[in-house]
């Protein structure tokens, strides 16, 4: 057991290196860091000079390890458009992106696994019937459709809730957050749906797929010939078996969840890591644009070591070996 | 008739679904539109001669204002919404066909490959995918859309505009294919018919395309109606946020964003028409690719 | 007791309802051990499945009586039903290692079954449990209890469902092929717990199998049910010693005996008529005959050691090697049938691999017919003996790629090997040879899920012999079709043998089998020979333990029981 945690810590760092060297190229190879940064009146030996001193004429492997150091101390350097670190920039983004996300993935498993159970149950019911049309759609229509919609519906038309911002926020220590306000869950009602939506569906869907096929399963008929409860075997059984593929891709979600947020962000103009991005691709603000990608992969990677940290929780022939 | 149609599974099913035939006919109909969107729709959109301001912000017919050229109405530039859904729907499909085409050239061939081969080029292939699933799709659009734009002078920029949007997509999906081709494979590699093959001496490309591709099939096409979808909702995303097709020749999600802008107004029109639109199509989709599965899968009815 | 009269069972579908089983009619007394056999297809499963009400939907029944001593169970409400199930009529399934919950430890398993039934506290249910997994030969069951079910090997797993279906201590238990999925040691040891539990606690079995053997070692009493109806019924010595009805006559003739060998299976009269090579396919006959010029080739395995790498399990520690193949040296001599022999995890599958190069051994050599085989990777895809030997495997199934039409599949042994070059008469040889394994001609334009498993293997043959091979490896060829077409098939490989002097190497699980088609015998046993030499001397004297076990362990029927008909 242990060595496979081991494994997945090795394969976690491959990852990150991996996509630390893609945000390096781009770095390098993207425009010209030197021109970005100092305009067209500097001369030619200054710009030399630049070159020089912030090590850009070294060998590539060099750079990089330079990068990466840099990286691993918080040093990511300086954003093109604003000038600022972008240590900074990012990190006044994550809390409203992290507390979108996690709203988001809240009401997509609240929501969606207790759908997904219910429909594999009862596959043939009216109730069943109406749901999956209801992902159906809901897989269907793009996240910024249902943004705009919710907009129109709660903002325009009922004026019940606020359609763009962050809303009341509290200053907790460094970390702004939304929670704390009614003003704040207010403006992170509909974004948090918005994004919850999609993660919604596909997580009934696949709870659905899942348990239907563990209903299927010899233990379950052999449970059912010894007359073991329904309710029990429903849930003690049944959903626990659902539960070890499920959280693996929900772990992946999650990750997906992050990223996704930039639609939910412009469409609600919510102050969060996606809108930053958005915006550094607008005006191809290198810099951010790869720290951005290694913060998400970071996220990723960390998202999927708490999932194999609980697989191995629950499965217990992960834990113990088998007989031979 | 019905005889014929029970003859064959999956046909009957399709008959006894109303879903799916509303479906069917949806896309087609829009596939038609779009196809034939030179033709049939009344104005150029892209033809800046053909629209004047005058017309602008005209209601569809059915209400106040509405005049019977412009059968859903205009724009706030005056252009013709019939014409510019057609036309919108025509690159948005474009875009997303192309994608999906490429994407599942790329990933099934590497799938398959990987499947058969095993050993290292399955594991340098089964790396990258992983590398890439860590950054989400839109992500990977976005990327290579801004790596394009900081790559190319700008005045290529625009008419490479399809081409990137394109291949940002594909690239974004082929990840999809190759783990599907591959799972099937190592499926089908297990199986008595493909040992029988190699330990009769055929060529590799051989087994790989005569012996085992068609078998893998079934799953294949349910991934490429899906990302179908998902290719036409990624292109109608980065649309939106202004990254995707320019307003001038815009798609579908560039009509959406247009739209947007008076939602708050009251030309109700410009903004819902167009996703109306691009709901039908996508729901449609990814009704027929619901079907597909059930049709493969005849377990989970 | 349980009283089955004039069951039907129907399951609807597009084209209407088909029925599974219909007009059967069974008594079992408490402590009779009830034999059910049929070929498949023949609706055993379905009757059990009545019985504890758990027919897959959309099935039902139709109608029928079914009584379980005083209790109507048709008339009872699904919660009554379920109320029975465990605790009067329980069931267990072919595949320990899917039927039990792998979340759960054995322990909890165990004590949820016996309190959802009775009243008793955990404790109590605890040591219940307890006592019953040493009833049925569980050792240290103290401890072994907590433990989770793949941590049990194989045997012991059933055990432990075979404890789980027991811990209500119900009247009825229905054993749907219980042993299917075990070894020949194994297998004996849960039939005869089987008896004894039967004997000891007076519960009656219904014993769901196909296998002929299985039902003379321990039934009672059998029926016999074909296409869902039940054939013959009656005491187990009278029906498989002294069958009545033509169906179980025909049935009894096809079971392949342990203890002598005979020519060829007795066939009905058409069947048999329809199966004489002899004079048909007389085309593909002669095509065949003119390529067999060369004396037939015998192989030559020498030294033959086959070791894989385990997957890692830790940092510090190696990953653990496994010896599949272990200096195995054998001959098959030329013209000859050579039978191998090993149960599950011997190394028979492995050994097919490495002959037909599609595994490296890590030692020794090949020979066929006097010149040295390379070997895995080194042997090219052009090598002469990717011809000459060719290659029937088990699952009928998916040894066909079910995306191709027959004719495509015999062509290309033909187009691959350069042996007829025009297209038309690759495709008129192809049905030629359906001819000669007794397949109707228009089978060339149809695919392969038109066809039975036992049509299937012949497809399988036709195609091997159609590469003209002097040497064939039939991996486990019947093991998945039933006995009756496993007759069939067995007496083509024979004929086509004698006819065009094949050298065959027969690897099979089935001793019964393997006697009736083998000159000589070879004995695998975890990577190793445990015996060889002729296959009469083999049987009515083996040397090793092994062998002596094997052949004393397999459930068959005795010989007495066979009157001369």
């Amino acid at each position: 057991m242990v060595y496979f945690i081991l494994k997945r810590l090795v394969q976690s760092v491959f990852v990150m290196l991996a996509v630390a060297f893609l945000a390096f190229s781009l770095f390098r190879f993207v425009g010209d860091p030197i021109t970005q940064m100092t305009g067209v009146e500097t001369s030619v030996e200054d710009q030399e000079r630049l070159r020089e001193e912030l090590g850009l004429n070294d060998p590539f492997v060099a750079q990089f390890a330079r990068f990466t150091s840099n990286m691993l101390q918080g040093d990511f350097g300086f954003s093109y458009r604003t000038r600022q670190p972008v240590a900074e920039m990012i990190a006044d983004r994550i809390p409203a992106t992290l507390e979108l996300g996690i709203v988001a993935l809240l009401i997509s498993l609240i929501v969606g696994i207790p759908a997904g159970v219910y429909t594999a149950l009862r596959p043939r019911g009216a109730v069943t019937q109406t749901l999956l049309m209801t992902t159906l759609i809901g897989v269907s229509v793009p996240t910024f459709v249902i943004g705009i919609m919710l907009i129109f519906l709660f903002g325009v038309q009922l004026r019940w809730l606020p359609t763009f911002g962050r809303g009341g926020t509290v200053e907790l220590g460094g970390w702004e957050t939304s929670f704390l306000t009614v003003d704040g869950w207010r403006a992170l009602i509909l974004p948090a749906i918005t994004l919850g939506v999609y993660q919604l569906t596909l997580t009934m869907r696949l709870v659905r797929a899942e348990m239907m096929e563990v209903m299927r399963s010899d233990y379950i008929r052999f449970a059912t010939a010894r007359g073991v409860p329904m309710q029990r075997l429903y849930y003690k059984h049944a959903l626990a078996n659902t539960m070890v593929p499920v959280i693996t891709i929900i772990g992946l979600q999650f990750g997906g969840v992050i990223a996704f947020s930039i639609v939910t962000e412009s469409v609600f103009q919510w102050p969060g890591m996606g809108l930053l991005f958005l915006e550094s691709i607008r005006f191809v603000d290198i810099p951010v644009m790869g720290v951005y990608l290694v913060v998400i992969a970071f996220f990723f990677v960390i998202v999927n070591m708490i999932v194999d940290l609980l697989y191995v929780a629950i499965d217990p022939r992960l834990r113990v070996k088998e007989a031979t | 008739m019905i005889a014929f149609l029970k003859r064959s599974e999956g046909l009957w099913l399709f008959s006894r679904s109303p879903a799916v035939i509303l479906a069917t006919i949806t896309t087609i109909a829009i596939l038609i539109g779009a196809v034939f969107a030179p033709w049939i729709a009344p104005v150029n959109p892209y033809d800046l001669a053909s629209f004047s301001l005058f017309d602008g912000l005209l209601p569809p017919l059915w209400e106040d204002g509405g005049r019977p050229q412009f059968l859903l109405g205009t724009d706030d530039q005056g252009r013709d919404m019939i014409s510019s859904i057609l036309y919108g729907a025509r690159l948005s499909l474009l875009i997303g066909i192309a994608a999906m085409a490429i994407a599942t050239v790329l990933g099934v061939s590497l799938g398959l490959a990987a499947g058969y081969y095993g050993g290292r080029f399955d594991a340098i292939v089964m790396r990258i995918a992983d590398v890439q699933l860590a950054l989400p799709a839109i992500l990977t659009a976005l990327l290579i859309d801004g790596i394009a734009r900081g790559l190319l002078p700008a005045d290529v920029q625009q008419e490479l505009r399809v081409w990137v949007l394109t291949l940002a997509i594909a690239l974004s999906l082929w990840v999809n294919f190759a783990r599907t081709a591959r799972a099937s494979t190592l499926v089908q590699m297990n199986k008595d018919y493909v040992q029988a093959a190699i330990m009769m001496g055929q060529r590799p490309i051989r087994v790989m395309f005569v012996h085992i591709f068609p078998n893998i099939l079934g799953p294949l096409l349910v991934i490429m109606t899906v990302d179908l979808a998902s290719a036409i909702l990624l292109e109608a995303t980065l649309s939106f946020l202004g990254i995707g097709l320019p307003a001038d020749s815009p798609s579908l999600g560039t009509l959406i964003r247009i739209g947007m802008q008076f939602l708050l107004s009251g030309e109700w029109w410009i903004l819902w028409i167009p996703t109306l639109f691009l709901v039908a199509l996508v729901v449609s989709i990814n009704v027929l690719g619901d079907f597909l599965r059930d049709v493969f899968n005849p377990r989970l009815r | 007791m349980l009283v089955i009269k004039d069951l039907a069972v129907k399951f609807p579908n597009r084209f209407g309802d088909v029925t599974a089983i219909e007009d059967v009619d069974m008594v079992i007394k408490p402590g009779e051990i009830h034999g059910l056999v049929g070929e498949s297809g023949a609706g055993k499963s379905t009757v059990g499945a009545a019985v504890i009400g758990l027919i897959s939907s959309p099935g039902y029944i139709a109608h029928g009586e079914l009584t379980l001593g005083d209790t109507d169970l048709r008339s009872l409400t699904p919660e009554q039903q379920h109320a029975i199930r465990g605790d009067r009529i329980s069931m267990i399934f072919q595949d320990p290692q899917t039927s039990l919950n792998p979340l759960m430890t054995v322990e909890d398993q165990l004590i949820e079954t016996i309190q959802t039934h009775s009243d008793v506290s955990y404790s109590e249910a605890h040591k219940r449990a307890v006592d019953l997994l040493e009833e049925i030969g569980i050792q240290n069951a103290k401890e072994r209890i907590k433990a989770y079910p793949h941590q049990f090997s194989g045997g012991m797993r059933q055990r432990v469902v075979i404890a789980l279906a027991l811990c209500t201590d119900p009247e009825l238990i229905i054993a749907d092929e219980p042993t299917t999925a075990l070894d020949v040691a194994v297998q004996h040891q849960v039939l005869d717990l089987i008896r004894e539990l039967a004997d000891r606690r007076e519960i009656a079995f219904m014993l769901i199998t196909h296998d002929i053997g299985v039902i003379a070692q321990v039934a009672d009493r059998v029926t016999v049910m074909r296409n869902g109806k039940v054939m013959e019924t009656g005491e187990t010595k009278q029906v498989l010693g002294n069958p009545q009805h033509p169906y179980t006559i025909a049935l009894m003739d096809a079971v392949p005996p342990l203890d002598e060998k005979i020519a060829r299976f007795r066939l009905p009269v058409e069947e048999a008529q329809a199966q004489a090579v002899a004079d048909k396919g007389v085309k593909a006959k002669e095509w065949l005959l003119e390529g067999e010029q060369t004396p037939p080739m015998g192989l030559d395995v020498r030294n033959l050691t086959m070791r894989f790498r385990g997957a890692r399990t830790s940092l510090f520690k190696k990953p653990e090697s496994f010896t599949a193949l272990d200096d195995v040296s054998f001959t098959v001599p030329g013209g000859t049938i050579t039978g191998l022999v090993g149960e599950s995890g011997s190394g028979k599958s492995t050994l097919a691999k490495v002959l037909t190069g599609l595994l490296t051994p890590q030692e020794g050599s090949l020979t066929l017919g006097g010149e040295e085989l390379p070997l895995g990777k080194a042997r090219g895809r052009l090598h002469p003996s990717r011809r000459l030997t060719q290659m029937v495997f088990q699952d009928p199934y998916s040894s066909l790629n079910s995306r191709h039409k027959i004719g495509y599949i015999l062509a290309e042994p033909l187009w691959l090997y350069g042996l007829i070059d025009d297209a038309d008469e690759r495709r008129a040889m192809g049905a030629a040879m359906l001819d000669l394994v007794g397949m109707p001609p228009d089978a060339m334009d149809k695919y392969p899920h038109q066809f039975s498993g036992g049509q299937r293997q012949r497809i399988a043959v036709a195609r091997a012999i159609l590469a003209r091979p002097k040497f064939l490896i039939c991996d486990e060829p019947t093991s998945a079709l039933d006995v009756s077409i496993q007759a069939q098939v067995l007496n083509l490989l024979k004929d086509l043998q004698a006819t065009f002097g094949l050298t065959i190497l027969f690897i099979t699980h089935n001793l019964s089998v393997a006697r009736q088609m083998s000159d000589n015998m070879v004995v695998l046993r975890n990577g190793r020979i445990e015996e060889q030499g002729p296959s009469e001397q083999l049987f009515s004297n083996p040397q090793a333990a092994y062998t002596k076990t094997l052949l004393s362990l397999t459930p068959t029927m005795p010989k007495e029981w066979r009157q001369a008909s």
